[in-house]
């Protein structure tokens, strides 16, 4: 039986490290790996917690929401991140400055 | 030291290895790939916490649907991408870099604070439902539980999640189509 602690220790770690990829890469698609690691984060702490849940199974169904959310946020991400290629033939978040005054 | 402590510690080892290689290398490429195995070891350790099915669950979604959504968007965003990635500096500590990671060193440090000094073993609702024999046994088939929950219990958070699964994909597919010349 592992402890909730360890869980919620793996679970920090690697949201930690998609905070840090999304603060410091210079490119669209990595950025959305790390949004998508902190999603996994928060889903196995929602699985870890959900064990003590046997009859109304919440941790685990919120788990399979999210799971869906961050399908559907990945397909319009990538639609957008495609599109602002194709105008400015980059993905470096920081040198899309059109709406910069 | 069990068998289940051991493949814990493996599998989470696996995961944050892998998840601290896709954050440190420069190669897009390998980067996506070792997501893919982060994903498979997240999913081993859903499983190790009695979550059968959401483990099925990232297998079809994300290691099927979403990377190959990622590999796909990378292979059509075209080679002057992959020259720019390349004149970059590769250090994973830079000075360019350093306020990331203070921002996530700290973020670390709150987070795992929180989690050793909250106890959370010993939380009143996990007492009770220990008391009152409601966690999963590692013998109990799940699959069937939440299959009658999400029909009866999660109704209406199900069909709001599959009218915006609806609207994503069009909008996705909208976002994406080519432009008529005018």
């Amino acid at each position: 039986m592992i402890s909730l602690t360890d869980f919620m220790i793996v679970s920090a770690v690697l949201f930690c490290i998609g905070l840090y990829m999304i603060v410091s890469r210079h490119n669209a698609i990595q950025i959305l790996i790390g949004i998508e690691l902190m999603l996994n984060a928060a889903i196995l702490n929602l699985v870890a917690f959900g064990r003590f849940d046997r009859m109304a199974n919440g941790g685990q169904m919120f788990a399979l929401f999210a799971i869906v959310l961050a399908a559907a946020t990945t397909a319009v991400a990538l639609a957008i991140i495609l599109n602002v290629y194709k105008r400015y033939k980059t993905i470096d978040p920081g040198k899309i400055d059109n709406l910069k005054d | 030291m069990s068998m289940v402590q051991f493949l814990f510690y493996l599998m989470s080892f696996i995961a944050l290895a892998s998840a601290v290689f896709v954050a440190a290398t420069k190669n897009l490429v390998r980067s996506i790939f070792m997501f893919f195995i982060t994903l498979l070891a997240l999913a081993g350790l859903y499983v190790l916490a009695m979550a059968d099915f959401v483990a099925i669950t990232q297998v079809v979604i994300y290691v099927g649907g979403i990377l190959v959504l990622i590999l796909f968007a990378f292979m059509l965003s075209g080679k002057e991408n992959l020259n720019y990635i390349a004149q970059q500096q590769n250090k994973f500590i830079s000075i360019g870099k350093l306020p990331a990671i203070l921002l996530a060193a700290l973020f670390l440090i709150v987070l795992v604070n929180v989690a050793i000094n909250i106890h959370p073993d010993s939380l009143p609702w996990i007492k009770k439902s220990i008391a009152y024999k409601n966690y999963i046994q590692p013998d109990a088939a799940m699959t069937e539980n939440i299959g009658v929950n999400l029909m009866t219990r999660y109704l209406l958070p199900f069909e709001a999640i599959s009218i915006l699964l609806m609207i994503a994909l069009v909008g996705a597919a909208h976002l994406s189509r080519k432009e008529a010349k005018p």
